[in-house]
């Protein structure tokens, strides 16, 4: 099976985005994006994670007994996210203690292993890089978006907290659209995250039905489901 | 003159009627409500209402559905009335049509419309304003029996319209008596402590219990006119007094009696108009009597736990997602088929 870079990048950024239409990883895509640096920061963790992981298992794709090959994968994966998790520790030591528990419970993210099963162990490393890098990105823009519309709903601020991420002269980043606005609770909280998930699958139905028809049926592709 | 043809008995049961007989039922309390609170509540009933019949017709026209069957129903105005009940009185606008739209867009049309929303739209509205402006949402008037002062209707209209904030007005704004009875708890103080308060009247807060009794004889109206049926708001009342009986018995001094339980916060309205919803509640009768004891059990224990003072609201949403399980599990026996086996 031999996929070119351009649908690869079409696949991870809208075809088959994992957020949007695999809605893959949810969890810490719900959990965490109460702001949009929270959103960037888990998004950037997944991304790099499917990138090594995606290199790694394409790398000894034909060594690996089919077997053995999931345990394998997810020592893979593991070890990945381990290197993240101390790096985070040791770098953006502030993110790290937000996003919390949802670092390391990146192992479990199902699109992960799904890609290292469904693209990683049938392409070749640069294939499998690009597409861990296209798959995440595209995951990345919609913890980003969702951390966005939250916070501007929830608090009414842009980029608050931005310190964490990009050191203290960050700080100047964070704009408050309103100074009186009380904030709509709602939005920060789980339920706003699943409201805000849906409208964004609405907006990618809409904008499929309405500007881009006719639809051509996405390409069958294997999806784990775990 | 037209000749019709039998059958020449005409269904009486139409939505419309049913909703009109829901408005009727709900004028006696509503006045008494006005009367011991004042014109706030005026101001609100308008406001919800008329937004809410402005999200009707603003999602029937997105739906492309015709206007005029969907808004001679009168569930639009049923729904911003009771909306209209469970909010503070003198809310700012921007609350009233943050709430009932929630109500009306996610509660009742996303879900499809009347028949198809498996939660009470207004107690969607309410909740999701609840938790997400927990300053607004309780900032409670005092009965105006109880408070020094009353409020003109022009001053009502300014607190609506923000211009006035009721946080500032301490002198009229108090907690509710079931807020006051769960912080008095929280502090170690025993009941005949927390009733000092003035709020209090003979069995729960002055206003309140009357204005109780009044939903109660609107809930009779409803029965009488077979608008509802019994099984809902007695398994509801019979599950309050029943759980809350047994805490009492076990510690009355740091547990409210049954009978302020049954008078206080929503509980009457809910019972008799919010828990009957015939769209949202259990159909058959077993699931029914079980629908309203869960309703009832879950006020008690939300309001003894549960971070909130009043918990009709969540009870009854919690009960409205059992129900499709109850309905399941109490279908009644068809008739000829799977006959019990005789031993």
């Amino acid at each position: 099976m031999t996929t070119s870079a351009a649908e690869i990048t079409s696949n991870g950024l809208w075809k088959n985005n994992v957020a949007l239409v695999q809605l893959l990883g949810l969890c810490p895509l719900l959990a965490v994006t109460s702001s949009t640096i929270n959103g960037i920061g888990l998004g950037l963790a997944t991304m790099i994670t499917l990138i090594l992981s995606n290199s790694l298992v394409s790398m000894i794709r034909n060594i690996v007994r089919p077997e053995v090959r999931l345990p394998v994968f997810v020592l893979i994966i593991a070890s990945v996210v381990t290197i993240i998790e101390l790096s985070m520790q040791a770098w953006f030591y502030d993110l790290y203690l937000v996003l919390g528990i949802f670092i390391p419970l990146i192992v479990t993210n199902c699109s992960i292993i799904a890609r290292a099963e469904g693209f990683a162990s049938r392409n070749t490393i640069a294939l499998s890089a690009l597409d861990g890098f296209m798959m995440g990105l595209g995951f990345l823009i919609v913890l980003t978006l969702l951390g966005l519309i939250r916070e501007v709903v929830g608090s009414g601020t842009i980029l608050a907290n931005a310190d964490l991420m990009f050191g203290p002269a960050a700080a100047l980043l964070k704009i408050t659209l309103n100074p009186e606005y009380g904030g709509f609770l709602v939005a920060i909280l789980p339920p706003g995250a699943f409201f805000g998930l849906a409208l964004l699958i609405v907006g990618k139905n809409l904008i499929e039905s309405r500007i881009m028809a006719p639809v051509v049926p996405p390409s069958a592709e294997p999806v784990l489901t775990t | 003159m037209s000749v019709i043809s039998s059958p020449y008995i005409s269904p009486s049961a139409s939505t419309n009627r049913m909703m009109l007989n829901v408005l009727i039922a709900l004028v006696p309390g509503t006045l008494a409500y006005i009367w011991y609170f004042g014109y706030g509540l005026i101001i609100n009933l308008i406001v919800a209402i008329s937004f809410a019949i402005l999200f009707e017709a603003g999602v029937l026209l997105l739906r492309k559905k015709p206007l005029m069957p969907y808004l001679s129903d009168y569930s639009a105005i049923v729904t911003g009335w009771l909306f209209a009940l469970c909010i503070p009185m003198h809310s700012p606008w921007w609350l009233i049509v943050t709430g009932i739209g929630f109500a009306m867009i996610a509660g009742k049309h996303l879900y499809g419309g009347l028949g198809f929303n498996p939660f009470n739209p207004a107690m969607v509205g309410y909740v999701v304003i609840l938790i997400s402006f927990p300053k607004d949402m309780t900032t409670w008037f005092l009965p105006m029996q109880v408070s020094s002062d009353s409020l003109s209707l022009m001053e009502s209209l300014s607190f609506t319209l923000g211009l006035l904030e009721p946080q500032h007005w301490d002198a009229l704004t108090s907690a509710t008596p079931l807020d006051q009875y769960k912080t008095g708890l929280g502090m170690n103080l025993m009941i005949s402590e927390i009733r000092q308060s003035p709020v209090f009247g003979d069995f729960a807060g002055v206003g309140w219990e009357w204005i109780a009794n009044w939903w109660f004889l609107g809930g009779v109206f409803l029965l009488y006119s077979k608008t509802i049926r019994w099984h809902i708001p007695l398994a509801m009342i019979s599950g309050l007094l029943l759980f809350s009986l047994i805490f009492y018995v076990v510690d009355p001094d740091s547990v409210a009696s049954p009978g302020f339980h049954l008078f206080s916060g929503g509980l009457m309205l809910g019972a008799f108009f919010i828990a009957t919803d015939p769209v949202t509640s259990a159909t058959t009768i077993k699931g029914r009597l079980l629908y309203g004891f869960l309703i009832g059990a879950l006020v008690i224990v939300i309001r003894r736990w549960g971070g909130y003072p009043d918990g009709v609201a969540f009870a009854v949403l919690l009960a409205n997602m059992a129900v499709p399980l109850i309905d399941y599990y109490t279908q009644p026996r068809v008739f000829g088929v799977n006959p019990p086996q005789d031993h």
